[in-house]
């Protein structure tokens, strides 16, 4: 765990994510005003950010800070959901697909493939938009149905993992002393694809992230529920880009919010990844920081076939 | 050319899917939404549109589930999409087919773009591991993150708005021109897309430069690299080798990608207006315009299993092992 915790993106993705989670449980609480009303029946253009308004006002004087706040929550909830579910689809498609093979294999990597190729936003447009945007939205109902478009390629990587590890001795064991199947696949292989699991679902988060920001971007989710993507919508429809006085309080935050949350869990994807193929790790030579490369004596530039790792290089000092 | 012939099969397959979750997605939802529309739009379409719409949506109509599924291809391999209701009585398929153009040629230029030069960035920062390349991961892994239309919107108040260097709406000048195959009007075309294409390319990089750096990375570990290095060849030749086997992997991806980097341009459109498909779906949303949401939704699902199919025409030129008959 400590080591995991060495890896700077590793830390970085979690400092970050830690924070939008705290927003996404007080942001409502702490939210200075309500979101939805005008502070303010004389002005009709943007204030910029004030020290009663820290992130300024919109156009019909809402409080923008308070928007952010209470946005944030509907924004991870969705893609917490929308990640969760396509995690559990995930690996009931990809482990069973691996673990059986033959013809439930072929089914169930084409019904894959199939979502993979089909471009999920225009369908989730199609979804939401005969389901109505009058309709008051359920954050839970909104990330399933985001997690339909979401699943397949988590059940690809793990449908893999799976295929590798079909025919190892332990699996063999296992069904030799007559265990069922569906406890070989959830005790004996998951907890070999943690990893794999765990990446799957950061990468789905994200997915969930950018598409449900996307949908209420476009005004296909009532648009009076906020989100990060409602208040770009909202920015985007007084056109607050194109004004002469720029009116970037009112759509940088919520576009950054959005960036840095999914910065946050790419890192953490990124650490894992480079935690279980060190060769990825780039900076010094290889796995090596800079400095303690120089001590040791290794080249600068990395060499081809070679990957210096940390243990060596100490041993070298 | 048997992995081609399975891969038409496997897209004639999904296109068949899409096709039918298309019939069938109006037709499951709760409360039939098309009734409230009809009921709204009574009052100013004529009978003839309620009509159409009524067999489009199987309403007040004696056929059956499946005689309506069996129409509805018929229709369609007509080239009958139905009639927009926001446009009404422009065919869906006409207007699609004046949009299209814009889409394929901003979207295509600027993808093609972004692999080649991602490409390119990604070979250079594996071969170069440690250099400012990998100080750039950080900051392009945000673009990545960050929504494509959030880039597009940055843009636009930056490019267009503060520094008035491109002009900050529409595909070209609409008052001034009309469109031809002359100079002024091509120009003025050209430099209405140079920012929604570099809006693209910079959200869509980081995803061909990631992967590239990794794929190049554990591709200079073979024996094969090693040996070029030893008997002494020119940096520039070792690194060719590598890269060219490290590419593979970048073009299969590329079917993965292309699903993506469609929707995220579709919302560029929106925030430059640009007059594509991605603007029409926006139009179609904000009026409930059903028939023209779904003809939307089909065009766009063919054209990327056809960017598919182009995509898997290249790999199997590139790798010779996809075309050993076996």
């Amino acid at each position: 765990m400590t080591r995991l915790l060495r890896s700077p993106k590793i830390l970085i993705g979690l400092c970050l994510s830690v924070v939008f989670a705290i927003v996404a449980i007080i942001g409502p609480l702490i939210a200075p005003f309500n979101p939805n009303t005008s502070v303010s029946t004389t002005l009709s253009v943007p204030q910029p950010p004030s020290a009663a308004h820290l992130l300024g006002t919109t156009q019909i004087q809402q409080d923008v800070l308070s928007q952010l706040l209470v946005g944030g929550r509907s924004t991870i909830l969705v893609s917490l959901v929308a990640g969760l579910a396509a995690t559990v689809l995930a690996v009931l498609f990809g482990v069973t697909a691996g673990y059986f093979g033959g013809w439930a294999d072929d089914l169930l990597s084409m019904l894959a493939n199939i979502f993979l190729v089909l471009p999920a936003l225009p369908l989730l447009i199609v979804i939401f938009g005969f389901l109505g945007k009058g309709a008051s939205p359920n954050d839970a109902v909104i990330g399933v149905i985001i997690a339909i478009t979401g699943w397949a390629y988590g059940a690809r990587q793990l449908r893999v993992q799976t295929l590798s590890m079909r025919n190892r001795d332990f699996v063999d064991s296992a069904r030799i002393i007559g265990e069922k199947n569906w406890r070989i696949m959830g005790f004996e292989i998951l907890p070999n694809l943690t990893p794999v699991v765990a990446t799957s679902f950061l990468f789905t988060v994200i997915y969930g992230v950018g598409t449900y920001t996307a949908l209420s971007f476009l005004g296909v989710i009532n648009t009076s529920h906020w989100s990060w993507g409602t208040m770009l919508y909202w920015a985007q429809s007084a056109q607050a880009a194109q004004q002469v006085h720029l009116e970037w309080w009112w759509f940088v935050p919520p576009g950054l919010a959005v960036g840095l949350f999914g910065t946050g869990l790419a890192l953490l994807n990124f650490g894992i990844d480079e935690f279980v193929n060190p060769r990825l790790r780039g900076g010094g030579s290889g796995g090596v920081s800079r400095r303690a490369a120089r001590r040791a004596g290794l080249p600068r530039r990395p060499q081809l076939g070679l990957t210096p790792v940390l243990r060596a290089a100490r041993r070298a000092s | 050319m048997r992995m081609i012939t399975r891969r038409i099969a496997f897209y004639l397959v999904t296109a068949v899917v899409a096709i039918t979750v298309n019939f069938f997605i109006p037709r499951l939802m709760p409360g039939n939404p098309v009734l409230a529309v009809l009921g709204r739009v009574q009052a100013q379409e004529s009978r003839q549109a309620i009509a159409a719409l009524e067999v489009q949506y199987g309403i007040a109509t004696k056929t059956g589930l499946w005689g309506q599924y069996v129409q509805y291809w018929s229709h369609l391999l007509h080239g009958n999409l139905g009639t927009s209701l926001n446009f009404y009585p422009a065919s869906v398929g006409g207007l699609i087919r004046a949009a299209l153009p814009w889409t394929v040629g901003l979207v295509g230029v600027a993808t093609i773009i972004s692999f080649l030069l991602g490409t390119l960035l990604g070979v250079a920062a594996a071969w170069r591991r440690g250099s400012w390349l990998d100080g750039l991961l950080p900051a392009m892994t945000f673009f990545q993150a960050a929504p494509y239309f959030f880039v597009a919107i940055l843009a636009v108040a930056l490019f267009a708005t503060k520094l008035g260097w491109f002009p900050p709406n529409s595909g070209y000048d609409t008052t001034t021109l009309n469109p031809g195959l002359d100079w002024a009007f091509l120009s003025n075309v050209l430099d209405h897309a140079v920012l929604p294409a570099v809006t693209i390319v910079l959200a869509s990089i980081a995803g061909w430069i990631i992967g590239m750096r990794n794929m190049m990375i554990t591709t200079m570990d073979e024996d094969y690299v090693l040996l070029a290095q030893a008997k002494g060849l020119p940096s520039r030749r070792v690194v060719s080798y590598a890269a060219r086997n490290a590419l593979l992997p970048s073009v299969a991806g590329f079917s993965l990608a292309i699903g993506f980097i469609v929707s995220g341009a579709l919302l560029t459109e929106l925030v430059f207006s640009y007059p594509g498909v991605g603007y029409l779906l926006f139009t179609a949303i904000g009026s409930d315009d059903y028939p023209l949401l779904q003809g939307i939704f089909l065009i766009i699902t063919l054209t990327v299993l056809l960017a598919n199919l182009a995509a898997d025409f290249v790999y199997a030129f590139l790798d010779p092992r996809t075309r050993q008959e076996t």
